[in-house]
């Protein structure tokens, strides 16, 4: 079995505060895991830790099987993109934000490429490359901001709530986009998600972390069975004790 | 004409109008008689010393002593500036360092290009002009800086998550930054001779000097503050950018200061 993303005793304390305590787990390559927790629990600080916007101890976090913090960091952002629950597009136009990723590295960037990105989240390019972000509805400007991550070809997809702000059906056309770039391209996906209806459409393993420390994991069918005493079939039902 | 300029017993007369203040202070019940005092003795024997520690360095006229003078100044306006600008890491020696850079950069082009002699008593004048305004400068900038930085996270993460470098994550949000320290000497120069007559155009008019000569003069300070601001202001947006980036192009958490 090979891990895209492994941990190893990450444990991460940030202003003196404790958020991460020994976790040691993987995530299977072309996989999608999904980290569900309650607030506060330290899921959005485990994302930050695998592309480096947080800083994890060295030895503690690996990507195929490389100490990320021996890889130069922003090679290391390319390889591991992240979608935020609120997507931060750039002003300006689609075009623009997608050609972001390659203007900062020197590369081209040709409009065949930018609708090639746009089919694969069915937003149609002709409408949309033009289009001032400012103008996209809260669904459109999520896939947007998916394929503009994807622009880098990364390894690993980061999703940190990606549908949290968003109404059921786009949430249900991002989880589709998502998907369907998952399968074409064989991602890696570490999907944090509050939503058991979700793990279960998309999910491959879940973890349940709380307080920083590792309670419970298991495939989504298994947990979240209807005989399941499973930690995180009760935090999800809201039997949380 | 000779210059007109007040004796020390013309100086005791003028106090008169503090005594003038002190009474509408008492009469009003402003309870400011205190301050004014103070102030005015404060204005005294700071005045008198400086006038005094200038005549010498004047006479003296020595380069090194100047070099010392405009470095104490600068020094003074880094530890002054850095010291406001809270919540930035090492702000006192950024802020050296922009006012240090904007300050000399364009006192050395002054003094290059033949716009003003190497003589203590061209070059101290100008430098408390061109150093004051570096230092109003990099405290607006900073402050603006890290405003901009704390309001703009999420942006700012996104362009790194792409594995953008930190410098092209913050670059489009120094641009109000720089606006707001650029933006009062731009204004000053705009409206200069029109609602009021600068300080240095004044001084000479008072001395006596022929008012074309006084507006030369204040072409060449306006012109050299807006240079100074200039290269202030991008001095300190990308040192105190720079400052809240780690190593690894993380950036720091921001402590703004609560509002008053």
């Amino acid at each position: 079995m090979t891990y895209a993303i492994r941990l190893e005793h990450l444990n991460l304390a940030l202003q003196g505060k404790s958020i991460l305590h020994d976790l040691t787990f993987g995530i299977k390559t072309e996989t999608v895991t999904c980290v569900m927790g309650p607030s506060g629990s330290g899921k959005s600080t485990l994302l930050r830790c695998c592309n480096r916007l947080a800083e994890p101890p060295v030895g503690s976090i690996f990507l195929n099987e490389h100490d990320i913090t021996t890889l130069p960091v922003r090679t290391l952002r390319r390889r591991v993109g992240m979608v935020a629950q609120r997507p931060a597009l750039f002003p300006g136009t689609v075009w623009a934000n997608l050609a972001y990723p390659a203007q900062v590295h020197g590369q081209p960037f040709t409009h065949a490429q930018a609708c090639d990105l746009l089919n694969q989240v069915d937003l149609d390019p002709e409408q949309y490359l033009q289009q001032d972000v400012q103008t996209l509805s809260g669904g459109e400007a999520q896939r947007v901001a998916l394929v503009r991550t994807m622009a880098n070809n990364p390894e690993v997809l980061l999703l940190d709530e990606p549908t949290a702000a968003l109404d059921p059906t786009s949430t249900r056309l991002v989880e589709a986009a998502l998907l369907n770039i998952q399968q074409q391209r064989s991602l890696t996906m570490l999907w944090i998600s509050h939503d058991p209806s979700q793990v279960l459409r998309v999910g491959s393993y879940v973890f349940l972390l709380v307080q920083g420390r590792l309670r419970d994991q298991g495939t989504p069918q298994h947990v979240f069975r209807a005989d399941s005493a499973h930690a995180v079939k009760q935090f999800a039902e809201g039997k949380w004790s | 004409m000779m210059p007109h300029t007040p004796e020390w017993l013309q100086v005791l007369a003028s106090l008169g109008l503090v005594l003038v203040a002190a009474a509408v202070s008492r009469w009003q019940s402003l309870d400011l008689e205190k301050d004014l005092a103070v102030s005015s003795l404060r204005a005294f024997v700071q005045l008198t010393a400086i006038g005094y520690a200038l005549e010498f360095v004047f006479a003296a006229n020595q380069p090194g002593l100047i070099l010392l003078i405009v470095a104490v100044m600068t020094g003074l306006a880094g530890w002054t500036s850095g010291g406001r600008a809270q919540g930035i890491p090492q702000a006192k020696s950024l802020a050296l360092l922009s006012i240090g850079f904007g300050s000399w950069l364009t006192l050395g082009s002054l003094v290059l290009l033949g716009i003003f002699p190497f003589t203590a008593q061209m070059v101290i004048p100008v430098a408390g002009m061109v150093v004051g305004n570096a230092m109003n400068v990099n405290s607006l900038v900073m402050s603006r800086v890290r405003d901009e930085l704390s309001s703009q996270r999420g942006s700012i993460e996104a362009a790194l998550a792409l594995g953008a470098p930190w410098y092209k994550a913050v670059a489009p949000h120094l641009k109000k930054a720089l606006t707001a320290g650029m933006m009062p000497i731009i204004d000053s120069t705009k409206t200069v001779g029109l609602i009021q007559l600068p300080g240095a155009m004044t001084g000479i008019i008072l001395a006596g000097g022929s008012p074309l000569k006084a507006v030369q003069l204040q072409m060449v300070v306006m012109y050299m503050l807006m240079g100074t601001a200039a290269l202030t202001a991008f001095a300190a947006a990308w040192l105190a950018s720079r400052a809240f980036f780690t190593p690894a192009e993380q950036l720091i958490e921001i402590q703004r200061p609560s509002a008053p």
